[in-house]
C-alpha cells in the first residue's frame, strides 16, 4: 500500500500491546483515514475496533458497563473488516453504545467470521468526551494485506 | 497530470491522461485555487470520467477537495438509459444540505440575548455522537416520512404550509421506495429526526455583513433586506438513516457491478446501471433518505422557531422566521439537460455540490422563477457564508450546478494540532461569535484556517456566471455537534 507513513504518532490499543493504528494526515482531508497493523487477524480486528472507538470518544470517559457478543460473517476477508467496522458504527447509532475493549476471534477461509466479546458503555452526554461521529466505512483505498510479521489494513471513515 | 486552461477559471484534463477516461475532467478554479487543490482531487475527478454513460465531462467545483470516490465538489451526469448510478457520487450523508431562514430581527436586538438564544438552540436541537431526537416514529410513520418528506412534518404541526414551497423539490422528491430500505437503516435512524449530527454540521446565527447586500433587488425577493439583519443557516442531512442506506448499497454494488461487466478505478465508485433492478432500488432508497433529510431540517426549523419565540417572547410568525430556501448538496436527480444539442434524461450526481437552476426553471417556486434558484454556500464558522442565485450559465455549463462550501485545506488532525477547541471557542467569543458545541475536538477540526477563503470560491462562481452574488453573511453564534 502507498503512503503508509502517517503524520500522527502511532497509537497502541489499550490493553493490547501489539496492535497499532495511525491516523493518516495526507489522505481524504474531510474524512478520517486510518492505517491498522496487527500481529494476526484477531489483533487486526481488535485494533480496528480500538481505532474506531478512539475516533468517536475519549475511551477513558466511557463506562465499562456493557458486554456484548458480536458476530459478523462475510464471504471475503476484506469485506469482513468492512462489515465489522460497519457493525460497530451501526450500534453507535442504534444503541448509543461504544466498545472500547474488544477480544476478537477471526475464523474461516471463505466465508470468514469474526466473533468478539466487546466491552464498553453508553454514550453519556454528562460523562463521555465526544470526538467525531463516523457515518460509514468507505471503500476508498480500502485494503487488507498480509505483511511480514502480521497484517495491515487501510480504512477511510466518512465523518 | 496534464491540466490545461481552456478558458478563464476553467481547466481540463484530457481523456488521454488516464486509461479508461470516457470524457474530459473539467475543474473550475482561479489560478490560486487550482494551486491549492490537493492531489486527491485530480485523481478522483479523472476516475469519475471513467464511469459508464457519463456525458460531457466530469466536473469539479472551485471548493473541490479530496473525498472518497467523487471529489467533494464533484458533479457528473450519466445518461439515464445507458449510464450508471453510484452511491459514491452522492455520499453517505444523502441530502446533506443547507437551509436558510430569514428574520425581522436585527443584530442590535439579538446581541443582548445572544447567550440565552444559543443556549436555547443547544437545548432544542440535539447534536453530536449519540444524540436522540424528540420525535418518536412508529414504523408506519417512518415510511410516511420517507415518501412525504417535509410534508409529513406539517401533518404533525412541525412547520408552516408556506415552508414547502421554499424547499428544493417541495421538500419531497418523487420515487421514494420504502421497500428498498433495509430494517437496519430504519432502526439506525428511527429516533434521530430533529438532530444535527456533528463534524461540519451546524446551526448558525448570522447577520448580513456591513456592505454585504450585493444585489438589493434579489435580496428583496428573498426577504434579505440589509446589513445587520439576522438569519439562521442550518447544515445537516439524513443522519444514520441515510448513512446506512449508503453503506447497504455500496456494499451491494461492490459485488453486483461485476455481473454488469463494470470495473471502476476506485472501489468507492461502485455502481450499477441506473435502469437495472439494483440501480432502481438504490435510487428509491436514496430518495427515501433525501426526503427524510428534508424532514430532519423541517423538524429542526420548528425547534428553532420555538426557541426564538421563547427567548424573544414573541410569536415566531411575528419574528418573520420564514424559509428563504433549502437545497441539497449530496444527491442524484433525474433531470433533462441539453448535451450537444440533444435534450437528454440524465442522472445528475452532485457530491458536495449544489443545484443552481437559473431563471425560468419550472421547479422553482413562482416567487423565485424570475430570479433564479437561491444557492446557499456555507463557509467556516469563523469567517462567514454566502447567498447567491442560480443562472442560465450554470444550466448550460455545469448541469445547473455550483459549489457548496469553502473546501478544506488541511486534515482534521492538523487542525487539532494547531488549536484546541476550548481556546478557539474563547477566542471566537472575544471576537463576538458565541458557539456551543457537543465536541470540543470537533470545534478545533472546524477552525476557519482549515478551510479555503470562501470569498475566493464565490468570486470564481461569480466570474464564471455559475451563480450570482446576493448577500454575504457573517456568524455571530451557533451550535455544533
Amino acid at each position: 500500500m502507498d503512503g503508509l507513513a502517517g503524520g500522527c504518532p502511532r497509537a497502541v490499543c489499550p490493553g493490547n500491546e501489539v496492535g497499532h493504528y495511525t491516523f493518516l494526515e495526507d489522505v481524504a482531508l474531510a474524512d478520517c483515514a486510518i492505517e491498522l497493523e496487527g500481529r494476526d487477524l484477531d489483533d487486526l480486528f481488535e485494533t480496528a475496533a480500538a481505532a474506531l472507538a478512539a475516533l468517536m470518544v475519549e475511551p477513558a470517559t466511557v463506562s465499562q458497563t456493557v458486554e456484548r457478543t458480536l458476530t459478523v460473517t462475510a464471504p471475503e476477508l476484506d469485506l469482513l473488516l468492512y462489515d465489522w467496522l460497519s457493525e460497530l458504527i451501526y450500534r453507535k447509532d442504534r444503541d448509543r453504545e461504544v466498545f472500547t475493549r474488544v477480544q476478537a476471534r477471526v475464523t474461516g477461509a471463505g466465508p470468514f467470521q469474526v466473533r468478539a466479546e466487546a466491552r464498553g458503555g453508553p454514550i453519556d452526554p454528562a460523562r463521555t468526551l465526544l470526538g467525531a461521529d463516523p457515518k460509514a466505512v468507505t471503500l476508498h483505498q480500502f485494503a487488507v494485506v498480509r505483511v511480514n510479521g502480521g497484517w495491515r489494513a487501510r480504512v477511510v471513515i466518512d465523518v | 497530470m496534464k491540466v490545461t486552461r481552456i478558458a478563464e477559471c476553467v481547466w481540463e484534463v484530457p481523456p488521454t491522461e488516464k486509461t479508461g477516461m470516457r470524457v474530459p475532467a473539467r475543474l473550475y478554479a482561479s489560478d490560486a485555487l487550482l494551486a491549492q487543490l490537493d492531489r486527491g482531487v485530480f485523481e478522483q475527478v479523472t476516475n469519475v470520467a471513467c464511469l459508464p454513460g457519463i456525458v460531457r465531462a466530469a466536473l469539479c467545483m472551485p471548493d473541490g477537495h479530496w473525498g472518497y470516490g467523487f471529489p467533494i465538489g464533484g458533479v457528473a451526469a450519466f445518461r439515464a438509459d445507458t449510464g450508471v448510478i453510484s452511491p459514491g457520487g452522492i455520499g453517505f450523508d444523502i441530502n446533506c444540505g443547507m437551509r436558510l431562514l430569514r428574520s425581522n430581527l436585527t443584530e442590535a436586538e439579538v446581541r443582548p440575548r445572544l447567550r440565552q438564544l444559543i443556549d436555547a438552540l443547544f437545548a432544542a436541537v440535539p447534536a453530536g455522537v449519540g444524540a436522540r431526537g424528540f420525535v418518536h416514529l412508529t414504523a408506519a410513520e417512518f415510511r410516511r416520512v420517507m415518501v412525504e418528506g417535509a410534508g409529513w412534518c406539517l401533518t404533525r404541526g412541525y412547520g408552516w404550509p408556506e415552508d414547502l414551497d421554499r424547499i428544493e423539490g417541495g421538500g419531497c422528491l418523487p420515487g421514494a421506495a420504502p421497500d428498498a430500505v433495509s430494517e437496519r437503516a430504519v432502526s439506525r435512524g428511527t429516533d434521530q429526526l430533529g438532530t444535527l449530527g456533528s463534524g461540519n454540521h451546524y446551526l448558525e446565527v448570522q447577520v448580513v455583513a456591513p456592505g454585504g447586500l450585493h444585489d438589493p433587488r434579489a435580496g428583496t425577493v428573498l426577504g434579505v433586506e440589509g446589513p445587520g439583519q439576522v438569519l439562521l443557516m442550518l447544515h445537516c442531512g439524513s443522519r444514520g438513516f441515510g448513512h446506512q442506506i449508503g453503506t447497504d448499497y455500496l456494499r451491494l454494488f461492490d459485488q453486483v457491478m461485476r455481473r454488469y461487466g463494470i470495473s471502476v478505478p476506485d472501489r468507492e465508485l461502485a455502481c450499477a446501471p441506473f435502469r437495472s433492478p439494483e440501480g432502481q432500488a438504490y435510487f428509491g432508497a436514496m430518495t427515501a433518505a433525501a426526503n427524510a433529510a428534508f424532514a430532519n431540517r423541517q423538524v429542526i426549523t420548528h425547534r428553532v422557531r420555538e426557541a426564538f419565540g421563547a427567548v424573544f417572547g414573541r410569536d415566531p410568525r411575528e419574528l418573520g422566521l420564514t424559509v428563504v430556501y433549502d437545497v441539497c448538496h449530496n444527491t442524484a436527480k433525474v433531470e433533462r439537460h441539453a448535451v450537444d444539442g440533444q435534450l437528454l434524461e440524465l442522472v445528475v450526481h452532485r457530491k458536495g455540490a449544489t443545484r443552481a437552476f437559473g431563471p425560468g426553471a419550472p421547479d422553482l417556486p413562482e416567487a423565485y422563477r424570475e430570479l433564479g434558484q437561491p444557492v446557499i454556500i456555507g463557509g467556516s464558522m469563523e469567517t462567514g457564508s454566502a447567498l447567491l442565485v442560480g443562472t442560465s450559465a450554470a444550466m448550460a455549463e455545469t448541469f445547473g450546478s455550483t459549489a457548496h462550501g469553502a473546501g478544506r485545506t488541511m486534515s482534521r488532525g492538523e487542525a487539532k494540532r494547531r488549536t484546541r477547541g476550548e481556546t478557539l471557542l474563547k477566542d471566537m467569543e472575544a471576537r463576538g461569535i458565541l458557539v456551543r458545541a457537543a465536541s470540543s475536538s470537533g470545534v478545533a477540526e472546524e477552525a476557519g484556517f482549515a478551510y479555503k477563503d470562501l470569498a475566493s470560491v464565490v468570486e470564481v462562481l461569480d466570474r464564471l456566471g455559475l451563480s450570482r452574488r446576493v448577500a454575504s453573511l457573517v456568524p455571530i453564534g451557533g451550535i455544533k455537534g
